[in-house]
């Protein structure tokens, strides 16, 4: 089965040349954080960027993702160009955005757009961790927000992949408000009959967790994911004893009944596909 | 109970003392210093506009922290009447963190919640600071939707350093309670009145302030992250709180002007715990002006209007 899903990946995986540029390895080896073996990054990138060896998922940026899932050149992106302000006045606030645009590539740490998953469009938002942490200023929310009215008025099915540190800290109770205003998009699309499927990867915590990425008709996770409100040193500070080393994963989550599902990375694209038909109109006909 | 003297006040209370041990001598001896004693009552009087009317962000965060500071329940005696307080989630247990229940509002019946902080360790142990567990959400959002069954408005007062980041919180889905009141709130076809009346700490004051006006008493503070754990956070030092109590932007007067909040509700001078029965009145005559025009509404406008407030908080640009 696995063979198959690649024989018929590798047909859509080219990556444009426009993004091909901004995900030039820095490196032809990487070292898997988990079980330490050294890999060809073309191997790993094969492999989805999971580890042959110990199954780590290692992250993956925002594009990277897109390709996975979606048919080549289905995809429409929304609001590519929007930037932050800095509306703080923070110090360096300004060079970090621009060093993480040059490093990524992206403009913010969020991708919106619709696409099509075998033969279903479907709107989307994916985060990127590599800008600044994932973390949520006004864009993220903004784009988030607009993502979920345009699948709205466009009648199509919300898919969100998250990672993300939280709110983002420069932008204050702004960042914090964002929480608010992508849940009332998310209770107007949900009114409105939408389907979200919520995705959480490495790392979905504080504001996020506790928005949106907790909000889908199907919330799922990939393996091992850390996910959680509370950051783990905060924790152990106040109650004043070590957690287990599975605390906030994904298997944890999943086992306090927080999540429908813990998804392969090799059987996303297969699973999200069976959950966009079951949810089509009438059915398949 | 011993008065809580902050730093920045301490001109004030030492005045005052000395006032207070002039009169005691006064009545207790022969020598009349009446006219001494009104003159430091003028110097008092100029001294307390000055100390009160130039509070800056960080004494703001610590009257808001104020050990004396009125809380939900003190409020909720003084404004409303026949106050029933109802308990647990039905899922998992009570969580004394919030304190919800249903009263009357000048003669109307509203839902009135609020996080609950303790005045003593006993108290605040009860009440674990009025940092809730997903269960208090929970409770909180059983009894709004109550509300909005019987068409009830609701009264949210937000009070809590924030959500407890404890073991058994990440659990029970703390996120997922947080979240799940976001989403709920927005839908509830009933006004939805929020008070920030002490310290808004992140997601866990949130979670009680989702609504259609929201309000901040003069010395609260509503922020993303605590001013100690941003200092950590932004430069790896708790110790600078106060710089990051101006930089983070987390006064009322600050919240006002970035458009978050409806409003400002004045705090007596020297803060709400020097009397807590005029502080109330001061609420009081907000909610009313804010239920009138609320209530005027039709379900659909509430929600179209609650989504248009919301939709136009941020601050971003395109290149
Ligand atoms: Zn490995």
């Amino acid at each position: 089965m696995l063979k198959d899903f690649f024989s018929k990946k590798r047909k859509y995986a080219t990556i444009p040349r426009e993004e091909a540029k901004q995900d030039i390895p820095e490196g032809l080896m990487k070292k898997c954080p988990q079980c330490k073996q050294i890999f060809y990054r073309k191997e790993l990138n094969n492999q989805l960027q999971v580890c042959p060896n110990c199954d780590h998922h290692h992250q993956m940026s925002a594009w990277e993702r897109i390709h996975m899932l979606f048919e080549e050149n289905s995809f429409v992106e929304w609001d590519r160009d929007m930037i932050s302000e800095n509306p703080l006045e923070f110090p360096d606030y300004v060079e970090k955005l621009e060093k993480d645009r040059q490093k990524s590539g992206l403009n913010e740490a969020v991708v919106t757009g619709k696409g099509i998953i075998d033969q279903y469009e479907t709107a989307f938002a994916v985060m990127d961790a590599r800008y600044r942490m994932g973390s949520m200023g006004s864009v993220v929310g903004e784009k988030i927000a607009r993502a979920i009215e345009n699948a709205r008025e466009e009648n199509l099915p919300f898919i969100i992949f998250t990672a993300s540190g939280g709110a983002r800290m420069q932008e204050g109770v702004l960042s914090l408000m964002q929480m608010t205003k992508t849940s009332v998009a998310i209770e107007r699309f949900s009114r409105a009959g939408g389907l979200m499927i919520s995705v959480m990867t490495h790392p979905t915590t504080g504001g996020v967790s506790a928005s949106f990425a907790s909000l889908g008709d199907y919330n799922f996770a990939e393996p091992g994911a850390l996910i959680g409100f509370a950051g783990r040193r905060i924790i152990e500070q106040t109650i004043r004893e070590k957690l287990p080393d599975d605390f906030q994963t994904a298997e944890f989550l999943m086992k306090h009944g927080h999540l429908d599902k813990v998804i392969h990375r090799h059987d996303m694209k297969r699973t999200l596909s069976i959950l966009l038909e079951i949810h089509q109109p009438g059915g398949e006909s | 109970m011993k008065d809580q003297v902050l730093p920045f006040e301490k001109p004030v209370i030492e005045l005052k003392s000395k006032i207070a041990e002039l009169k005691k001598f006064t009545s207790e001896s022969d020598i009349d210093l009446t006219s001494e004693i009104k003159k430091l009552e003028d110097r008092l009087e100029k001294l307390e506009s000055e100390v009160y009317g130039n509070m800056q962000p960080w004494d703001r965060v610590q009257m808001a922290r104020h050990s004396n500071r009125p809380t939900t329940l003190d409020y909720i005696n003084e404004i409303f009447e026949d106050f029933v307080e109802l308990h647990g989630d039905r899922l998992y247990g009570d969580d004394e963190a919030i304190v919800a229940g249903v009263a009357k509002y000048n003669g109307t019946p509203v839902t009135v919640i609020g996080h609950q902080r303790g005045k003593d360790t006993k108290e605040n142990i009860r009440r674990n600071f009025g940092m809730p567990h997903p269960e208090g959400y929970r409770k909180a959002l059983r009894l709004m939707k109550q509300a909005n069954k019987f068409n009830r408005p609701i009264i949210c007062f937000i009070d809590t350093k924030g959500a407890y980041p404890g073991k058994a919180a990440e659990e029970r889905g703390q996120s997922e309670a947080i979240a799940r009141n976001l989403k709920e709130m927005a839908g509830l076809t009933v006004p939805i009145i929020c008070i920030v009346i002490g310290e808004g700490g992140s997601g866990g004051a949130l979670a009680l302030g989702v609504g259609d006006h929201i309000y901040m008493l003069e010395n609260s503070t509503y922020s993303v992250i605590s001013p100690e754990g941003a200092a950590a956070l932004l430069w790896k030092d708790s110790n600078l709180a106060q710089r990051a109590a101006e930089s983070m932007k987390i006064t009322s007067y600050d919240l006002n002007e970035l458009g978050i909040i409806d409003g400002i509700i004045p705090e007596i001078r020297g803060g709400a715990h020097r009397n807590v029965a005029e502080q109330a009145n001061n609420i009081y005559e907000t909610l009313q002006k804010s239920l009138q025009k609320l209530t005027s509404y039709s379900k659909d406008e509430l929600l179209e209007q609650r989504w248009e407030k919301y939709k136009k908080i941020g601050a971003y640009t395109t290149l």
